[in-house]
Parts: structure tokens; C-alpha cells; sequence
């Protein structure tokens, strides 16, 4: 479906995987500080396949925002380099990407970080939060 | 205007990934560091722009707000938290030395705690699988010079290890292998990442769909029949082809990631991959590796198993040593509020645990062993800045594989800023002083 015409459609939401991981531009900008523009710009964001982006109908950089039974968070939309991954979203680790998997570590006190089921959606409107507002949101 | 000359350093170890790569360059003026020649984009970055964002002075929070003070007030007012508390939790410690790491389970025996290190988030199901079903394994430099077929699964290297395939696997230049003709490289991943582009064969596994695609090619390697058309997303065929190419290598090494460890199954996922590897090497010779993540988290298994007995997850509450991941584990105890202060030792878990086991952590004291300002040091009741290991304070760590190496120090810390060990050291001083539960 060509973007224009599923942007119109407006077909909002579309269900996928989270994987959250490392990404090279979220560690060099680590070492730039947790609190710099540099880190946010790498990590709040959230890879998808070129077609689910198409599908979706949100443009490359647009807000979204992305919901597991965990909770949810506004992240940029980035069209992956990283494709194809049809249905599967990766966002870099960091305090965004964790606002969304839950405690159970099934005895191995490792919780479950990738693979955990979501939906998109577009918030074009909607304000990626700073690292101090999602500490906020984690003491609620 | 007095000049100081500029200083290069060899052999300066890298001290981001578990990779330990110990061939950089190190270009410094003073205490600015110019270039770190042979590193990654990481390596530069961590090396160029070490006094980005530091936290210089030692803080304790008065009314609210985390106010500078001195060092021997901010070891007090630690020392009593830690006294205090009735389970206290010492996390952290794999971005630090293994001296550090001896002090901290030094600090919690004395105090009565639970230590945990980033294994628990990280390749602790690995750890868990190893205990179940053994380890065949070898040091990256056997790889590098013997491996003619190398398998990556579930991990990145490319995003993550940067040069892991330049120094150990296809791109390296070994005895017997000497260029990537020499080697082939089958990549399995849920996604076709810059690390399977590189690849001969690239295996795009269905996400949670690991344990199976590991068994199906258990099954095809042990000679039996798979009953299925496809397993995990993937045909029977390719299955059996890279069965097949797996058994006719000669050295085969098979490195994962957390695309094992952090999805549905867990140990099972690396119980099922070690078990592979076991099988086989009944037809040729085959290792694994886990691809270890921060440059020292092998160290804080080595010494934490050296000195407890155990790799991670450690009790120490009762006088002796308990290990039950999924009860004595970081994340379990705080999403389950039993624990009553903390002390964070290089990692920042307000940032990187999910919400609930935060929501914890943000309503007990925190004590803080940081270079850097994180959400963690910002949240915390002490905050006493630390040197960085590798650049500004040397100290042993261990390499992916278990080869312990030494990081040294290039420039002087900031004025006034300690290495973990003296900090450590200071508040075993003052605990003991106050008069330790044990």
C-alpha cells in the first residue's frame, strides 16, 4: 500500500514485537552523558520495517506511541536501516524502552527485555518525554 | 604559557565492551585526551569525551536537594545507610575493577546484604544453562586462528562488540584462517541487522521462536526426522543445510547474544544452544561463547564465584553465602520491596530496570558510585564521583572469554575524585568504625 494512501486510511495502530538492544549510536552517545540531546536523539526511538511504517502511515521521525500490557511511551518513528523485520519494532536500551517490559523473571531474575507484544500507534501530536519526566513517571 | 607535551600511550585496553580489545593508541595533553587510534566509534567517543557530563564533588541530599559536601561526610552518611538497613542491595559492579568488586562483597558481608551484578539483566540465563548442560569453549584466540565457520546468534557485534569481527572471527588474520574467504558466517537473528548483512547464510528466526529452531537443528545434527515444514518462521531445508554446515567445519564457534537470554525461555534458550554445540562435537570440533556485554561483567562472575561461591545474585544475609535467582536477585527483591537501601556501583538502574522493580527504588536511600550524572546518581540520597577504570584508574577485568586483562590508567581524574577501590575502601573503614552488624 503506497503511504499516501494508508496515511488517508488512516490506519493508526498496528500490533508488533518489541525487541529493545543495543545500538552504536546509543552508546557513543552515552559516553556524551545520559542528559545530553545526543543520547535522547539515539534512544528514544523506535526502528520499524520500511512496509510497517508504510502501513502504519507515519512519516520517518514522526511521535508514536507504543503500548505493552507494562505500560507505554512516546518515541520518534524511525524507518529501520536494520530491515526487513516485519512486525517486529527494536528500540535502543535505555529508560524508555523499559517503560515498557514488566518484573517476572521466571527464576532466573532476568526479565524479559525483547519479544514482549505491543502496539503502535501514531502521536504525531503527542511529546517525547526527557529522562527527568520518565523518572517521574516510574515513581508513580 | 606553559605547555605540556603531548604523551601517546600503546596498548591502552579498551574499557566499554567485553571485547578487550588492548591495542589503542592514546594520544594526551594533560588530562585531555587528543585521539584513541585502533578503537571504534565507542572506544573514541568513550576515551575523547571522558569529562562530558562528570559528577565532580561528592553530594548528600539536604531538604530535598543533593548539595556538594566533603568526602569523609558523604562516606558517613553512606556508611550509616548501609549500617542501617536490614537488606541492603550492592548492585552494579560490572563497570568497574575486579579489586573494586573484592571490596564490595568484602562491604556486604560486613553489613549483611544481597550483591548482585548486571549479569542478573544481561547473560545470567547463560550462567544458569552452563550450570545445567556444561560449556564447550575456547578463547577468542583459538577462534581467530581456527574457526573456518563462526555462527552469530541473537547478538549484533557489529552495534555492539564493534571490532569483535575484525580482532576474533571473519575479518581477523589467523594462522590457519587467514581472510574471510576462509571463513563463512551464518548469522540467526529476528532481524536483518548490519551484523547479518555481512553474513554467508542469514537465518531470520520468528521472535520467541529460538528454542525451537535450537531443538529442530538438535534433531537434524542427531540424525532424526523433524516433522515439521517449517520451525520458527523458517523451512525444514535450511534448517538441515545449516545442520549440515554446522557438522562439516572443522572449528566451528558459536557466539550469542541476548536474543537467547532475554526472551521467552531464557536458560532453556541457552541450555538449548550449549546442548547444540555438545552434540556437535561428538562430529567435529565446535565451541560457544557468550557475547558479554560491559567490559567487566565476566570479572564480577570470576570474583563473586571466587569469593561466595557463587556467580551473581549472592545473599549474604544470614552469614553464608545463598544463591536463588529469582529470589536473591536485584530485580526480583525490589519489585518485591524488600529491599531497604542501596548502593550502585557504575550502572544505572533507574534508567534500564522496568518500572516496578523502580518504583522501589526511588522510595529507599541510594547511594551512588558513579564517573558520570545518570537517572540513577540524580535520584540518590549520596552520590560520591568516581574515577573511570581504563582511563583514569587502572585495575583488572576479564575478557568475553575469560582472560583476565589489565586496564590501565591513562590521565589523572578530576581533582578530588577517588577510584571505586579507594571509596570502597573508605567505607569498610567507616562501617567497621560504626560498628558493623557482623
Amino acid at each position: 500500500m503506497c503511504y499516501f494512501a494508508a496515511r488517508s486510511l488512516g490506519m493508526s495502530a498496528i500490533e508488533v514485537t518489541v525487541i529493545s538492544g543495543r545500538s552504536l549510536s546509543q552508546a557513543r552517545s552515552r559516553e556524551l552523558g545520559k542528559f545530553s540531546e545526543e543520547y535522547s536523539r539515539s534512544v528514544a526511538v523506535c526502528e520499524l520495517d520500511p512496509d510497517d511504517m508504510k502501513e502504519l502511515g507515519a512519516l520517518d521521525g514522526e511521535n508514536v506511541r507504543v503500548k505493552t500490557r507494562f505500560g507505554e511511551v512516546i518515541l520518534r518513528a524511525s524507518v529501520s536501516r536494520q530491515a526487513p523485520h516485519k512486525r517486529v519494532a527494536f528500540i535502543p536500551y535505555g529508560a524508555w524502552a523499559s517503560m515498557l517490559f514488566g518484573t517476572a523473571t521466571h527464576t532466573s531474575g532476568m526479565p524479559t527485555l525483547k519479544g514482549v507484544k505491543a502496539t503502535v500507534e501514531r502521536a504525531a501530536e503527542a511529546k517525547v518525554a526527557n529522562l527527568h519526566e520518565i523518572t517521574r513517571m516510574k515513581a508513580e | 604559557m606553559r605547555t605540556t607535551p603531548k604523551t601517546t600511550l600503546q596498548d591502552v585496553l579498551c574499557t566499554f565492551c567485553a571485547s578487550g580489545c588492548d591495542n589503542l593508541e592514546i594520544t594526551y595533553e594533560g588530562r585531555v585526551i587528543d585521539s584513541a587510534r585502533n578503537g571504534c566509534a565507542i572506544s573514541v567517543s568513550r576515551f575523547t569525551t571522558a569529562d562530558r557530563s562528570r559528577l565532580l564533588k561528592p553530594l548528600v541530599r539536604k531538604g530535598g536537594k543533593l548539595r556538594p559536601t566533603t568526602f569523609a561526610r558523604a562516606i558517613d552518611r553512606a556508611a550509616r545507610i548501609l549500617n542501617r538497613a536490614k537488606y541492603p542491595l550492592l548492585y552494579g559492579w560490572s563497570q568497574t575493577s575486579c579489586e573494586a568488586i573484592s571490596k564490595g562483597i568484602e562491604l556486604t558481608e560486613l553489613v549483611g546484604g544481597l550483591i548482585d551484578n548486571t549479569t542478573t539483566s544481561c547473560h545470567g540465563p547463560t550462567i544458569l544453562g552452563v550450570q545445567d548442560a556444561g560449556e564447550a569453549t575456547c578463547t577468542l584466540g583459538e577462534v581467530r586462528h581456527s574457526a573456518d565457520l563462526v555462527v552469530y546468534w541473537g547478538c549484533n557485534p557489529v552495534h555492539s562488540h564493534p571490532r569483535h569481527t575484525n580482532r576474533y572471527t571473519v575479518f581477523s588474520e589467523g594462522r590457519f584462517r587467514r581472510t574471510r574467504k576462509d571463513r563463512k558466517l551464518i548469522v540467526v537473528d529476528v532481524r536483518k541487522t548490519d551484523t547479518a548483512k555481512l553474513a554467508d547464510r542469514f537465518i531470520q528466526v520468528e521472535p520467541n521462536g529460538d528454542y525451537e529452531l535450537l531443538t529442530a537443528l538438535r534433531t537434524a545434527v542427531n540424525g532424526e526426522e523433524i516433522e515439521q515444514d517449517t520451525i520458527a518462521g523458517v523451512r525444514v531445508e535450511t534448517v538441515e543445510e545449516i545442520a549440515e554446515m554446522m557438522m562439516e567445519c572443522e572449528f566451528g564457534a558459536l557466539f550469542f547474544g541476548l536474543g537467547l537470554t532475554m526472551t521467552s525461555g531464557k536458560h532453556r534458550n541457552t541450555e538449548a544452544a550449549l546442548a547444540l554445540v555438545k552434540d556437535l562435537n561428538y562430529v567435529t570440533k565446535f565451541v560457544i561463547v557468550p557475547m558479554r556485554g560491559w567490559f567487566n561483567v565476566a570479572g564480577a562472575n570470576e570474583v563473586s564465584t571466587w569469593q561466595t561461591g557463587y556467580p551473581y545474585a549472592v545473599d549474604l544475609t544470614q552469614g553464608y553465602p545463598k544463591f536463588n535467582p529469582g529470589d536473591t536477585s536485584a530485580i526480583d527483591a525490589m519489585t518485591r520491596g524488600e529491599v531497604d537501601a542501596a548502593l550502585v556501583v557504575a550502572s544505572d538502574p533507574v534508567s534500564h530496570f522496568p518500572r516496578e522493580a523502580v518504583k522501589h527504588l526511588l522510595k529507599i536511600p541510594v547511594i551512588v558510585l558513579e564517573p558520570k550524572r545518570t537517572p540513577t546518581s540524580e535520584a540518590a540520597e549520596v552520590v560520591l564521583p568516581s574515577a573511570m577504570l581504563g582511563v583514569e584508574a587502572a585495575g583488572t577485568i576479564y575478557r568475553i572469554d575469560g582472560v583476565p586483562l589489565e586496564a590501565k590508567k591513562v590521565i589523572d581524574p578530576p581533582l578530588g575524585v577517588r577510584s571505586d577501590v579507594e571509596i570502597l575502601d573508605a567505607m569498610i573503614k567507616r562501617v567497621k568504625k560504626l560498628g558493623a552488624r557482623r
